[in-house]
C-alpha cells in the first residue's frame, strides 16, 4: 500500500470508530448493579439536623479513632474539617449571605453530613485491583479491608463523593472510611451515628422503609405536622413531632451515579451541600467495567492477537533467516 | 560475532558524576519516606492521591519506554528489517522506561508490603483496570528484560544459551507486542471512571485508544530523540537517513491520534471548553500545539532527512504525550475546590533521582554492554 493509501485508510478507519463510540455510553456499557434485597441504608436530612455532631463524637469511639486537630486550636476536643485518615463522618455548613433563616438557600444555612454513601454500584469497588474494597452480598454495605489493600489509592481518586481517604502520615497508613459500623449491626446494633443523633435527621433502617419513608416526607405538604422516627426505623424508640419544611422536589441518591444506600432530604440544592449533581444515573465504573469486558472477556481478542502477533513474528524473523545469510544468528532476534 | 558492540569508553565522566549525585540524593529521599511515610516527603492528599510519581514516573514514564513496543511491531510485526539496528537501543529505552516506573510504583503504594496480594488468585480483582495495568506491566518488565537479555549473554559468552534463546523469541517478542497495546490502553481506561471529576476536555470512553496511540507515537518519538543525542554525545555515525524513514511510522500514528481526538471531540460538542478562560483550556491548547506542530513538520519532505528538524519533532510530540497524560491526571482532574496538589521540592527529588539512575544506567549499559550498532553495520 502506498502512503497516501494507507493515510487515508488509517484516517477513515480512525474517524469511523469514533463515530462509533464517542458519546454513546451506552452502547459499551455493562448492566448496573441492582440494590440488594436485604440491603440496609440510611436517611440523613438535613432540615432536621441541629449541628450538635454528637455522630462525629459516637463515630470517634464506636471505630477506635483519634481526635483531630485542625487550625490554631488544640484546646477543643475534635476539630477536623473533612473526613480524613482518622475521621469517618463530618458535619459540614452551608452559609449564605446573613444566615437567618436555616434550610434557605439565600440569606440562609443548612448542615451536610459526609461520610461514605454506600453506592449500589461503587467505583471504589470497581477500582480495587485486590478485593479490598468489597459489598456485602445482603446488606450492600461496602466495606474495607486493610490486610489486603496494597496502598495504591485509586478508590481515593476514584470515589465521586471523594469519600476513601489515606493515612498519609503514617509509613504503614491504611485508607479509611465509614464502615455502617459493621461490627456494631453484626451485633445487632445500628451504626453509632443514627444512634446517637437526638433529632433523627441520621435515620437507620431496611432500603425499602428508609426510602418509603423520605417519599413520605417529600409527599407531605409543608407546615403539616409530621411523626419523625429516631435511630432505626419500625423500632420502637419514641419519635418527635415537628412540621414539615420546604423541601427540594427529590431525595438525593434515589438514582444518582446508580443509587446510594444513604439518601439525603435538604431544604437547600444538593450541589450546595457538596453533593455532586450533574451526574448520570448509572455507576461510573458500569462504563470502564464495560469496556474491560467487551476487550478482555475470557481473554478471547488478546489471545487471538496474540496468536496473530505470533505467527507474524515467526514468518518475519524467519524470511529474515533465509533471505540473509551469514547474519542469521543476530537477525533473527530482537537485539 | 554480534552486529552490536559495547563503546566501551571511559565510565567515569563528568555527566555520569553528576546523574551519580542526583540519583544517590533520590535514594535518600526515598528512605525517607519509607521511615516517616508519604507525607512527610509529598505534597499528595486525599484531593489528589495521585502526584508526579504515578503521573510523570508511571504514565509518562511508560510511554517514553514504549520505545521497544513501537520498534518490535515495526521490525517484527510489520516486517521492516530495515530498522533493525534501532531495535536493541529501543529495547534498552522500553527496559529502563518500565523498571523505574515500577520502582516509583513501590515508593508510592501506600502499603507496598502487601503488594503479593496482587498475584493470589482469591484477591485477584479482574474487573479492576488497575489490576490488568499492574499484572501486565509486571509481565512485560520481566519480558524487556528477557529481550534485552542476549546483550548479556553475548558479553558474558554463553553462546549455547543465546542460540536457544534464539528459537524461541519469537514467541517472547509477540507477548512484548501485545502486553504494551493491553496496559498502554488500560493507562486511559483508568481515568474513565474519575467521571465528572476528570473535565469534558479529556474525558471519553475513547480515552484507552489515546492512551494507546499517544504511546505508541511517543514510542516512535524517543527512538530519533535517543539515537541522536546518542550519536551528538558518543561521536557516532549519524543515523538521519533511517531515523527520517521511520519519522513516517511516527507520523501516520500522529494523524490517526489527531482524528479520533478531534472527532472525538466534535461528537461530544465539547468544544465550548476549549475557549473557557480557564487552565484547563490554556493546557488542552498548549498540548494541542504541541501535538499540531510536528504535522507541518513532517508534511514537508525535505524535513524528513534533517536532522535538527526530526529532534525537534521527536521533541514536540514527546512533550505533547506528557502534557496530554499530565492533562488527564492532574490539571483536568477535578477532585474538588478545597484541594490543590503541586509536587513537593523532596517530591520532585525523588522523580529527579530517579530519572538520573535511568541516565546512569544508560550510560553503563552502552559503555559495557553491545547495544548499540557497531557503525559499519548501519
Amino acid at each position: 500500500m502506498k502512503r497516501r493509501e494507507f493515510l487515508k485508510a488509517a484516517t477513515v478507519g480512525a474517524g469511523a470508530a469514533t463515530a462509533a463510540c464517542a458519546g454513546n455510553a451506552h452502547a459499551i456499557m455493562r448492566d448496573p448493579l441492582e440494590m440488594p434485597p436485604q440491603a440496609v441504608g440510611m436517611l440523613y436530612d438535613s432540615t432536621l439536623c441541629i449541628g450538635c455532631k454528637a455522630c462525629m463524637v459516637a463515630c470517634k469511639q464506636a471505630n477506635d479513632v483519634p481526635v483531630e486537630h485542625a487550625g490554631m486550636d488544640d484546646l477543643m476536643y475534635d476539630t477536623p474539617l473533612d473526613i480524613s485518615g482518622s475521621t469517618y463522618n463530618v458535619i459540614k455548613a452551608y452559609r449564605n449571605g446573613t444566615m437567618e433563616q436555616k434550610d434557605r438557600e439565600i440569606d440562609g444555612f443548612a448542615f451536610m453530613k459526609s461520610h461514605c454513601l454506600h453506592c449500589v454500584d461503587p467505583s471504589c469497588i470497581s477500582a480495587c485491583p485486590v478485593s479490598a474494597m468489597e459489598k456485602d452480598a445482603e446488606t450492600g454495605i461496602v466495606r474495607h479491608y486493610p490486610d489486603r489493600c496494597i496502598g495504591c489509592r485509586y478508590c481515593v481518586a476514584g470515589c465521586p463523593f471523594g469519600v476513601p481517604k489515606y493515612q498519609y502520615n503514617d509509613a504503614f497508613g491504611e485508607i479509611a472510611k465509614c464502615q455502617f459500623c459493621s461490627h456494631l449491626q453484626a451485633k445487632g446494633q445500628m451504626p453509632a451515628c443514627c444512634d446517637v443523633c437526638p433529632t433523627g435527621a441520621s435515620l437507620f433502617g431496611n432500603m425499602d422503609d428508609i426510602v418509603a419513608e423520605a417519599k413520605r416526607r417529600l409527599d407531605a405538604k409543608p407546615g403539616d405536622t409530621y411523626v419523625f422516627p429516631r435511630g432505626k426505623l419500625g423500632e420502637d424508640r419514641p419519635p418527635h413531632e415537628a412540621t414539615i419544611p420546604e423541601y427540594q422536589p427529590n431525595m438525593y441518591g434515589d438514582n444518582e451515579l446508580g443509587g446510594t444506600q444513604v439518601v439525603y432530604l435538604s431544604g437547600v440544592p444538593f450541589d450546595k451541600l457538596g453533593l455532586p449533581t450533574e451526574v448520570p444515573d448509572y455507576g461510573y465504573a458500569a462504563i470502564t467495567e464495560g469496556i474491560q469486558h467487551t476487550l478482555y472477556q475470557w481473554l478471547a481478542l488478546p489471545f487471538i492477537l496474540l496468536t496473530g502477533l505470533t505467527f507474524a513474528v515467526r514468518k518475519n524473523t524467519q524470511q529474515e533467516h533465509k533471505g540473509e545469510e551469514g547474519k542469521e544468528a543476530a537477525k533473527e532476534d530482537v537485539s | 560475532m554480534s552486529e552490536h558492540q559495547p563503546l566501551g569508553s571511559k565510565l567515569l565522566t563528568k555527566p555520569f558524576l553528576f546523574f551519580a549525585t542526583l540519583a544517590l540524593i533520590g535514594f535518600a529521599i526515598i528512605a525517607y519516606r519509607f521511615v516517616f511515610g508519604i507525607g512527610a516527603v509529598s505534597n499528595l492528599n486525599d484531593g489528589y492521591p495521585w502526584g508526579i510519581w504515578i503521573v510523570f514516573d508511571v504514565m509518562v514514564g511508560t510511554a517514553f519506554g514504549c520505545a521497544g513496543y513501537a520498534m518490535a511491531l515495526t521490525v517484527y510485526v510489520l516486517n521492516k528489517g530495515e530498522y533493525h539496528p534501532l531495535v536493541r537501543p529501543a529495547v534498552l529505552a522500553g527496559l529502563f522506561g518500565y523498571t523505574l516506573a515500577g520502582m516509583a510504583v513501590m515508593v508510592d503504594l501506600g502499603r507496598y508490603w502487601q503488594f503479593y496480594t496482587l498475584l493470589l488468585p482469591w484477591y485477584m480483582q479482574p474487573n479492576s483496570v488497575m489490576f490488568e495495568v499492574a499484572v501486565c506491566v509486571m509481565a512485560y518488565t520481566a519480558i524487556l528484560w528477557i529481550e534485552f537479555s542476549p546483550a548479556f549473554l553475548e558479553r558474558f559468552g554463553f553462546k549455547n544459551l543465546r542460540q536457544k534463546l534464539s528459537k524461541i523469541l519469537f514467541v517472547i517478542i509477540a507477548i512484548g507486542v501485545l502486553l504494551p497495546t493491553m496496559h498502554q490502553s488500560s493507562l486511559g481506561t483508568m481515568a474513565v471512571v474519575f467521571g465528572h471529576q476528570l473535565s469534558t476536555l479529556w474525558q471519553t470512553q475513547l480515552l484507552p485508544l489515546l492512551f494507546l496511540l499517544s504511546a505508541l507515537m511517543m514510542g516512535y518519538a524517543i527512538v530519533p530523540f535517543e539515537g541522536i543525542l546518542a550519536s551528538m554525545g558518543f561521536r557516532r555515525v549519524s543515523e538521519t537517513p533511517l531515523l527520517g524513514k521511520l519519522s513516517r511510522f511516527m507520523f501516520v500514528v500522529l494523524i490517526s491520534y489527531l482524528v479520533i481526538r478531534i472527532g472525538d471531540l466534535t461528537l461530544r460538542g465539547a468544544w465550548g471548553y476549549a475557549f473557557e478562560g480557564t487552565l484547563d483550556a490554556f493546557m488542552f491548547w498548549v498540548e494541542m500545539a504541541l501535538f499540531v506542530v510536528p504535522v507541518f513538520i513532517l508534511l514537508n519532505k525535505s524535513n524528513q532527512t534533517n536532522t535538527r528538524m526530526i529532534f525537534i519533532s521527536a521533541l514536540c510530540l514527546l512533550a505533547a504525550g506528557t502534557v496530554y497524560r499530565m492533562n488527564v491526571y492532574l490539571i483536568g482532574y477535578h477532585p474538588g475546590s478545597d484541594w490543590s496538589y503541586y509536587p513537593s521540592m523532596a517530591e520532585l527529588m525523588i522523580t529527579i533521582g530517579m530519572f538520573s539512575f535511568e541516565v546512569v544506567l544508560y550510560l553503563i549499559f552502552v559503555k559495557r554492554l553491545p547495544v548499540l550498532h557497531r557503525a559499519e553495520a548501519t
